[in-house]
């Protein structure tokens, strides 16, 4: 009755135990359903694969090298227009939150052009710069890059006033202000930001490779789709889920180590 | 030196809804180098503005603030200031919080560091040097910002509530740790607050600041002898004082009350 309560109780802690039960129950759950649903015969397998099948699907796709090859094409596409969105977006992000002028200059602009989906540019993107990896790379650009510049002016923006001031009244200079005090204080949400935001760039990269493309995991996908091979999409699908967690994990993990003072205590 | 006066000072912004509220208005004061001043106020008076403007992070809407006779136009090092709280850098450990002004103007590191430390002991916070500011107490925080400002040797030392969010037994050890470093250092002091036992305790004179508009209703040489020690907070001149200054505020505060005013 007890550990009911506290179940019950808003924000109350839970035992561990409890809560890997809990984590296993859906999980296990899941993969239950599925392993009854394709086992016992209730859907077609031509288009949901048993899971003995994906991991056969995986473990050839990875020993002939396919899924390797695709893999660094997306690796490759996501990690260069990411890193090229994020070098302009922080900095550009950082100014427009502490200088009124560059707000003033930017927001409607970045507002605007932030709420028109990435993918219904496209079309547009591949008459311009075609189907090659410039393409993809422009779409995860656009995808990331006007979110991220507006969520790291929300965090320079939130810097206190008082870490302003007391850096004033110390004899910092305006240019000092900025560099001593803005830059380190919105490097925990920067850290944030980057993390949310490639997550999403994992989206706009499937899109890109789904609608045009040679070589990439949506591309690895699409082909399976055209063949009838619902245990290769499976496989994309998987090795998607386990890089996002990785690079979730990694951005997690760098904050932990260059930024120890935000740690929550 | 560090001779402070405010000329006929006046503050005005523009509210919610745009009407004009005057914060402060015709403020004259002065005083002289090496002085421990305390303004006492009900909240929302305009004490903390009037700092601000002092400091150079405000601007006044009519007269002028001299700082040894120069006019106050921007922020600078020779005037300190201490907040209320949530100041100190959370990137930079304790230590490297302290140097924070030395490190401006590119004093050596060795030098730095040893001022550093050596204010850092004034406070009692040997052995916090490489501590983060979220690993400590709020009383902590304070006794570093008030060796961060010290550290930058200014010749005003502006202290904005700095003991307000602390609990009274810990307010009580900072109000005499301040004084027995003040004994030493002998700044000028401008300390503001809205607790009448604080304003006493430190001051060598406390002005008594009226709701908003602010001005001046009092000002009271203390002339307890220093040093002082806490007993004298129930000492019968003590008292006196206390009487004086709460009757004062009294009115004031019910003014502030009603006009809805709140702090800033």
């Amino acid at each position: 009755m007890r550990l009911l309560q506290r179940l019950l109780t808003p924000r109350r802690s839970i035992p561990a135990g409890v809560s890997m039960a809990a984590n296993a129950a859906v999980a296990g759950g899941i993969l239950a359903a599925w392993a009854i649903a394709t086992y016992g015969g209730l859907v077609d397998t031509t288009f949901c694969p048993r899971p003995h099948e994906v991991l056969t699907a995986f473990w050839r796709t990875l020993w002939d090298g396919t899924l390797a090859k695709h893999t660094w094409t997306s690796l490759v596409v996501i990690n260069l227009g990411f890193l090229l969105s994020s070098v302009v977006a922080v900095p550009l992000g950082i100014l427009m939150g502490s200088y009124r002028i560059v707000q003033s200059a930017l927001e409607p602009t970045v507002n605007f052009t932030r709420y028109l989906p990435v993918t219904s540019m496209i079309p547009l993107l591949i008459l311009w710069i075609g189907i090659g990896i410039n393409e993809k790379i422009a779409v995860i650009f656009i995808g990331t890059f006007f979110q991220q510049i507006v969520m790291v002016a929300d965090t320079a923006a939130q810097v206190p006033n008082e870490l302003l001031n007391a850096a004033y009244t110390l004899g910092a200079k305006r240019l000092q202000v900025l560099t001593r005090v803005l830059l380190p204080a919105t490097l925990p949400g920067v850290m944030d930001t980057l993390r949310v935001t490639m997550g999403w760039a994992w989206t706009y990269l499937v899109v890109a490779e789904l609608v045009a493309s040679n070589s990439g995991l949506g591309y690895m996908s699409m082909q399976a789709m055209r063949g009838l091979h619902a245990d290769l999409i499976f496989v994309a699908i998987l090795v998607i889920g386990i890089l996002g967690m990785i690079t979730d994990q990694f951005f997690k993990w760098a904050k932990r180590t260059l930024l120890p003072w935000a740690a929550e205590r | 030196m560090g001779a402070v006066s405010v000329e006929q000072v006046g503050l005005t912004f523009s509210g919610r809804g745009g009407n004009r509220v005057v914060a402060l208005k015709d403020l004259s004061l002065d005083v002289p180098d090496k002085q421990f001043a305390v303004i006492v106020g009900p909240s929302g008076c305009g004490k903390s503005s009037l700092l601000d403007l002092i400091a150079g992070l405000k601007e006044t809407t009519s007269g002028v603030c001299r700082v040894n006779g120069h006019e106050v136009r921007e922020p600078d090092a020779e005037r300190g200031m201490v907040f209320q709280g949530y100041s100190l850098f959370p990137w930079l450990t304790v230590l490297r919080n302290v140097e924070f002004g030395l490190s401006l103007k590119a004093v050596p590191r060795a030098e730095r560091t040893e001022r550093a430390r050596g204010y850092l002991s004034a406070v009692g916070l040997s052995g916090f040097e490489s501590a983060y500011p979220n690993q400590l107490s709020g009383g902590m925080k304070q006794r570093v910002a008030i060796a961060r400002s010290l550290a930058n040797d200014p010749e005003v030392l502006l202290m904005d509530e700095p003991f307000g969010a602390l609990d009274s037994q810990t307010r009580a050890v900072m109000q005499q740790l301040l004084l027995g470093i003040w004994e030493r250092d002998h700044k000028t002091v401008l300390f503001v607050t809205h607790d009448i036992d604080e304003a006493i305790f430190l001051g060598d004179v406390v002005y008594v600041m009226s709701a908003r508009p602010g001005r001046f209703i009092d000002r009271i040489d203390v002339g307890l002898a220093r040093p002082r020690d806490y007993e004298i907070v129930t000492s019968e001149p003590f008292i006196a004082l206390k009487r004086r200054i709460q009757a004062q505020l009294h009115g004031e505060v019910h003014k502030a009350l009603a006009a809805g005013a709140s702090d800033h």
